[in-house]
């Protein structure tokens, strides 16, 4: 591992000395005078926001605080919870397990990449959690993993945001088809075969966990019993049925929602979120009285026939429908200015300034099982923070500072222009690369196609 | 008597449903208007306030306060509103793609590397669903533009409105050249240095040669009084040497723009430089060579891992302030209805709200050389214009009326249709569960 003293030294200059020690470092500090968006308590004028070991420890006018804690002045700023991207795919080398219709036993978590640059660019638009996403290649994909944006420490499994809930990957419709059906020859090329293919995962685990059961029973009569052969991708499965994950369904049809939903329901699965859902806005009603959730991109369609017929008003119809709902990225280049994709449900709908927040903040955080610990700002919490120079809503808001835990991640002020923390040792010159966006949903899948998308 | 009563107002009732079946579709009026107590955003004259706009057949006839309002007006109240002129974007695949990922309804992109002669305006398709979705934003001209190759085609300004080519076209068009670039494609582009050097040559020995027989062309042209062989190729090429169009000349790089910098001085051509990415690396370049930009979309990554996370959104506005004449671009089909959201990141990363302003009404339309038609609030433009609760760069604005050519266009598309229809659902939810199959 190369990386040049400059970067080096910008990295320690914005970590405490504990950075590279596994657990994930903390910090104090206080932020004095700004205008707080609580999103959960209201918005709190000229107030002050303390900061012990990582947590709000308080929120109030001239608070005291500790001598010689860091000080942050945001007079005429406004301070926001930090962001959260229910759907992205930045800061993993590997994206896509495409090589069966089922990979229940992959997990995300085990290809962190610490040294992605996008984990810095993300917080310089105030993101500082993200939930790093298996692809939408399979029906269903891996486990994914939702991680705090620590850059600078370089411990990848120091992102993993402690407690969250695990989470994993479904894909209907034109991925898995695609994948699959005309890439591989193998079901399901149509939205029939996606319901079987994950009807048939779903029956195995149910078949295996009912083994597990029988030989735990038979166990205390036969201390001798012979166990079943385990089964990752089973067992997760199972996990699922038991309800200790969340599904994070990739989908844009109403029909292939509703199916979901039915097969969900005959094997007694109730967590879920929907993820892209772009015609969610006509199932709204089914959604809210199964209690899924939806999470949505703000305005993209069009990029796909299965698409054409959204309307960027669905995060406002799932909202008023009662679906507790976000906007994510699932970009490199879009979770930089989630804040901005929030806003535009004021232009496509009529959401007050809290409602357009709760969507890139509390909401996500409800969908990824982390609503206890962030999106919020509240005393308790950890202190995950976004400091903007106006209210975050407005197209002329600036994002200041991003901390994370307490520790100042990204500061305007000191921003040098080059923060990789990697640097290719055969590169001569830095390379050209051109505006493009690397971090999609179907990354690693791009060899299958001859075609473009 | 009650009877009587009771029948009367079926009937009104009846009638009253066929006057609302009647009305479902809402179509384009013309005539004149007037738009009165408005704040006016003239872009070219300062901000007028309690002003009135009045528009006759297609044409701003007034503009001012204390202007009469004519008999025969449609009168708009514009109280606690803002006129704007029309925003143009200054490129985008608006009318040539439908669907991106089904290549059968996308007309951009046609084969071989030297077709000048392929007309972005013949493949404009005036019903697409993207139109109307594009246009309620306040979008109401943009560039549509033909890509891949080295000469891809011929673009072409569009007014967002009408049912034929005739109708939509905003008289311009240019000559797209993609200029050979020396780096890489992207972060999967996996040749080798040498390999990138080899086809950049390629590249540019192909438009040198190619621009050779288009002299020679041109030159047996003149001699023959236009009797020259058949070739669309070369006589689509024919009117950028002899400076009667304008070229697009896409480069991004910094060593790409010098490069077409030159190449456009040397071969004294009409040019617009697009893309731009690095151009604040070699501002003054351009700035000194007075070839104007049209640089986007400013949302964007930064060229370079080097590069700030912000140099994107800030490459305009550095470009303008060291004297480019910049016009922006979404480069979208679907998206372009975020071309204010693209100049209002402009603007708060060093443009300013005004030459923000400017970058998609006047300056685009002075670089296409319509400005005399259109880009601004003046008397004697075509009356390309909306009216806003104001800032249309902010996302809680909200547009309230749209005049493209005149015409007053309604405030729909199928996505506000969609919205009409889905917010409440009727019949709602599926009761009393989702029927299952066990």
């Amino acid at each position: 591992m190369i990386c040049s003293m400059k970067n080096i030294i910008c990295a320690l200059y914005l970590l405490s000395s504990t950075a590279m020690v596994a657990q994930a470092p903390s910090g104090d500090l206080i932020i004095r005078n700004g205008t707080v968006l609580t999103i959960t308590k209201g918005t709190l004028e000229e107030t002050d926001i303390l900061v012990q070991k990582g947590k709000i420890t308080g929120l109030g006018k001239n608070l005291k605080a500790p001598a010689g804690i860091k000080e942050i002045d945001a007079t005429g700023q406004y301070i926001m919870p930090g962001i959260i991207d229910a759907h992205s795919h930045i800061a993993i080398d590997a994206v896509n397990e495409a090589t069966h219709p089922v990979t229940s036993e992959v997990k995300v978590g085990d290809a962190i990449d610490p040294f992605d640059l996008s984990i810095y660019r993300a917080l310089a638009g105030g993101v500082t959690t993200s939930h790093a996403m298996h692809g939408s290649a399979n029906a269903i994909g891996g486990q994914c993993q939702t991680i705090k944006h620590r850059y600078g420490v370089l411990d990848p499994s120091a992102f993993k945001f402690e407690g969250a809930a695990r989470t994993i990957k479904f894909a209907l419709g034109e991925n898995p088809m695609r994948v699959h059906g005309e890439g591989r020859g193998v079901q399901p090329r149509t939205r029939m075969g996606v319901e079987r293919v994950i009807r048939d995962a779903f029956q195995q685990g149910l078949v295996y966990k009912e083994k597990w059961a029988a030989y735990e029973a038979e166990k205390k009569k036969n201390p001798n019993a012979p166990a079943p052969l385990y089964n990752e991708r089973n067992q997760t499965m199972a996990d699922i049925i038991d309800g200790k994950i969340i599904i994070q369904c990739h989908s844009y049809r109403a029909d292939e929602i509703l199916m979901l939903l039915r097969v969900l329901k005959d094997f007694g699965v109730k967590k879920i979120t929907f993820q892209h859902v772009n015609e969610g806005f006509k199932v709204a009603p089914e959604l809210a009285a199964f209690g899924a959730m939806a999470s949505v991109f703000s305005d993209w369609w069009a990029y796909k026939f299965e698409v054409y017929y959204s309307t960027a008003y669905n995060a406002t119809i799932l909202t008023r429908n009662g679906v507790v709902t976000s906007i994510n990225s699932d970009s490199g280049e879009l979770i930089r200015h989630l804040f901005h994709e929030a806003a535009k449900t004021q232009r496509y709908g009529d959401l007050s300034d809290e409602e357009a927040l709760a969507l890139i903040t509390i909401n996500p955080a409800r969908q990824l099982g982390i609503d206890t610990k962030v999106g919020s700002i509240e005393t308790g919490k950890d202190a995950d923070l976004a400091i903007f120079s106006g209210h975050p809503l407005s197209i002329y808001a600036i994002p200041q500072v991003t901390i994370v835990d307490g520790i100042v991640r990204f500061d305007k002020a000191h921003d040098p222009a080059d923060m990789r923390l990697y640097i290719d040792p055969q590169e001569s010159s830095p390379t050209y690369y051109g505006q493009e966006d690397v971090e999609g949903c179907m990354r690693d899948t791009e060899f299958m196609f001859s075609h473009r998308h | 008597m009650k009877k009587y009563t009771i029948i009367f107002c079926c009937l009104l009732f009846t009638f009253s449903l066929i006057e609302v079946k009647a009305q479902q579709v809402e179509k384009s009026t013309y005539g004149t208007f007037a738009l009165t107590n408005a704040s006016v955003e003239t872009v070219t004259k300062g901000r007028l306030e309690n002003a009135t706009v009045i528009i006759r057949n297609g044409i701003i006839e007034a503009v001012g306060s204390g202007v009469a309002i004519p008999p025969d007006a449609k009168v708009i109240d514009c109280k606690d509103l803002t006129i704007y002129p029309g925003m143009v974007d200054g490129g985008t695949r608006l009318g040539l793609q439908e669907i991106e990922s089904i290549s059968l309804t996308q007309d951009y992109d046609e084969l071989g590397e030297l077709t000048p002669e392929m007309d972005a305006l013949t493949a404009v398709n005036p019903n697409s669903v993207l139109i109307p979705v594009t246009r309620v934003s306040g979008v109401t001209s943009v560039i549509t533009y033909p890509s891949g190759g080295l000469f891809p085609g011929t673009a072409a300004l569009i007014n967002l409105q009408g049912y034929t080519p005739e109708q939509m076209y905003g008289g311009f068009k240019a000559i797209v050249i993609n200029f050979p670039s020396t780096g890489k494609r992207g972060r999967y582009d996996k040749r080798s240095e040498e390999d990138i050097k080899k086809d950049g040559d390629k590249a540019v020995k192909k438009l040198n040669d190619t621009w050779e027989r288009v002299q020679t062309y041109a030159a047996i042209d003149s001699a023959t009084m236009g009797k020259a062989d058949y070739n669309p190729e070369l006589s689509a090429l024919v009117p950028l040497l002899r400076g009667e169009m304008t070229a697009f000349i896409e480069a991004n790089k910094e060593s790409d723009i010098m490069a077409a910098l030159k190449w456009i001085k040397e071969h004294k051509i009409k040019a617009v430089l697009t893309g731009v990415a690095e151009g604040w690396r070699v501002a003054d370049s351009i700035a000194l060579a007075g070839i104007p930009v049209i640089t986007g979309p400013i949302m964007s990554m930064p060229s370079r891992d080097t590069d700030p996370y912000d140099q994107a959104y800030k490459n305009a506005g550095l470009m303008q302030k060291a004297g480019v004449k910049v016009a922006l671009r979404t480069n979208e089909a679907e998206n372009v209805r975020n071309l204010p959201f693209n100049a209002g990141f402009a603007a708060a990363y060093g443009m300013g709200h005004d030459e923000a302003l400017k970058a998609v009404t006047i300056i685009p339309a002075e670089i296409f050389g319509v400005a005399d038609k259109i880009g601004s609030i003046e008397v004697g433009k075509k009356a390309n214009l909306f009216v806003s609760t104001g800032d249309p760069f902010e996302p809680s604005t909200a547009i309230k009326h749209l005049f493209i050519d005149g015409w007053n266009i309604p405030m729909e598309s199928r996505q506000t249709l969609l919205y009409d229809e889905f917010l409440h659902r009727a019949p709602g939810a599926t009761p009393p569960a989702v029927p299952g199959k066990s």
